[in-house]
């Protein structure tokens, strides 16, 4: 595989959360607005991108029965990294996506990317593949956030677009997170059959 | 096997340890930054160092809050009381509410919440909205505490959110009762316990 064609795997091929479906609690927990969506996707890019470069370097290392809590040390270790910067550089965003930060390390994606790639590829493609995979959920994360937030409050990115009655609470709640990313699923993937 | 996992948790360890003396600065001056500016915006116009001459009080239901006494040329003028209820929709709320010697409420800040978004997450804004009977600025706290409509009050409570905001008048009557207990409206002497 070229470096470019491992890179849109993430992105569109086998994007993590309309593809693979994996990590759904942080995608419907945290996309209430398509800011927080998008900072999770980010916070959740560099630690993908970090483990899997880690993991991929130390892959010769660490025997093959301890694998699974070796990459768990090491992504743990990212994320409470990930954490500190944040309560120290940017509180705000910190107190809004709160408990979901620490949650990063039993993500799905990111162990199964440890697992599936970069256990079995060298220190460029798996640099790759947690970009690629890490801009995908990033992509989806916003755009799922930027529906709920529209739908819900008629604002973008914190801007009014339409007044707020005209918004149907449902879709900032719960419920509403698991309609919009079932029809977001069954778009994406009517367009990438077309 | 036993090596290398002892390895890679003696490389976590020191990373965490290096990040951790790095950022704990950044943290306690952002948490101390946010306070500080959580009391400036909530206390009458003060001269001294309210979070230096901070004192325990005890509210109503028997445990303690903090209290900022804001004092201009020695004189104390008001204050910020730190309150807290647990009746809230979904977790702890932490309010920050501004007194003035009357016992009338200049301002509020809502320091954490994880009420819902756009129904309960919305008191932040709403009780100091300057519509119907919604705003609880410039009110003093009557016997009994301030009350919802629902249950015979005069606040108007967040449209589908009563739970919420009955929480929220809940910190607000536990703050007063702090502060007007210890600090004494009626001329009782401060037992200050720094």
């Amino acid at each position: 595989m070229s470096n470019l064609k491992i890179l849109m795997n993430g992105i569109i091929t086998e994007n993590p959360t309309f593809v693979l479906l994996l990590g759904m609690c942080p995608t419907l927990g945290t996309t209430s607005s398509a800011i927080n969506g998008m900072s999770m996707g980010l916070a959740t890019m560099f630690v993908l991108v970090c483990s899997n470069i880690a993991i991929s370097a130390l892959k010769n290392v660490i025997p093959d029965l301890v694998r699974i809590p070796g990459y768990i040390v090491v992504i743990a270790t990212f994320v409470t990294v990930v954490q500190m910067c944040m309560e120290a550089f940017v509180p705000a965003l910190y107190a809004s996506l709160g408990l979901f930060i620490p949650l990063i390390v039993v993500n799905c994606i990111v162990l199964g990317r440890a697992e599936a790639f970069a256990a079995k590829n060298g220190i460029i493609p798996s640099a790759l593949d947690g970009l690629g995979m890490g801009l995908g959920f990033t992509m989806a994360l916003t755009l799922l956030g930027a529906c709920r937030e529209f739908l819900g409050t008629g604002k973008l990115f914190s801007m009014t677009l339409m007044p707020e009655q005209y918004g149907s609470l449902i879709f900032v709640l719960a419920p509403g997170a698991f309609i919009a990313l079932g029809y977001l699923v069954a778009i994406v993937n009517k367009l990438r059959k077309a | 096997m036993l090596l290398s996992l002892t390895g890679i948790c003696l490389v976590a360890g020191a990373i965490l340890a290096g990040v951790n003396q790095f950022t704990a600065g950044p943290i306690a001056v952002a948490k101390a930054t946010a306070l500080e500016e959580a009391i400036k915006a909530v206390a009458p116009e003060f001269d001294n160092k309210p979070t230096e001459d901070v004192y325990m009080a005890v509210s109503s239901e028997g445990d303690s809050l903090r209290i900022y006494p804001a004092k201009k040329d020695g004189q104390v003028v008001g204050g910020a009381v730190e309150s807290n209820t647990k009746k809230g929709f979904s977790g702890e709320i932490r309010v920050i509410v501004g007194f003035d010697l009357e016992g009338k409420i200049l301002n509020y800040s809502v320091l954490q919440h994880a009420e819902t978004p756009g129904l309960g997450a919305k008191m932040q804004d709403w009780f100091r909205a300057d519509k119907n009977k919604q705003s609880v600025l410039g009110r003093t706290i009557p016997d009994g505490g301030l009350k919802v409509t629902k249950d015979g009050g005069d606040v108007d409570a967040i449209t589908a959110a009563t739970i919420s905001s009955r929480a929220f008048l809940d910190a607000v009557n536990r703050a007063y009762s702090a502060f007007a207990g210890v600090d004494g409206l009626t001329g009782a002497t401060s037992t200050d316990n720094k």
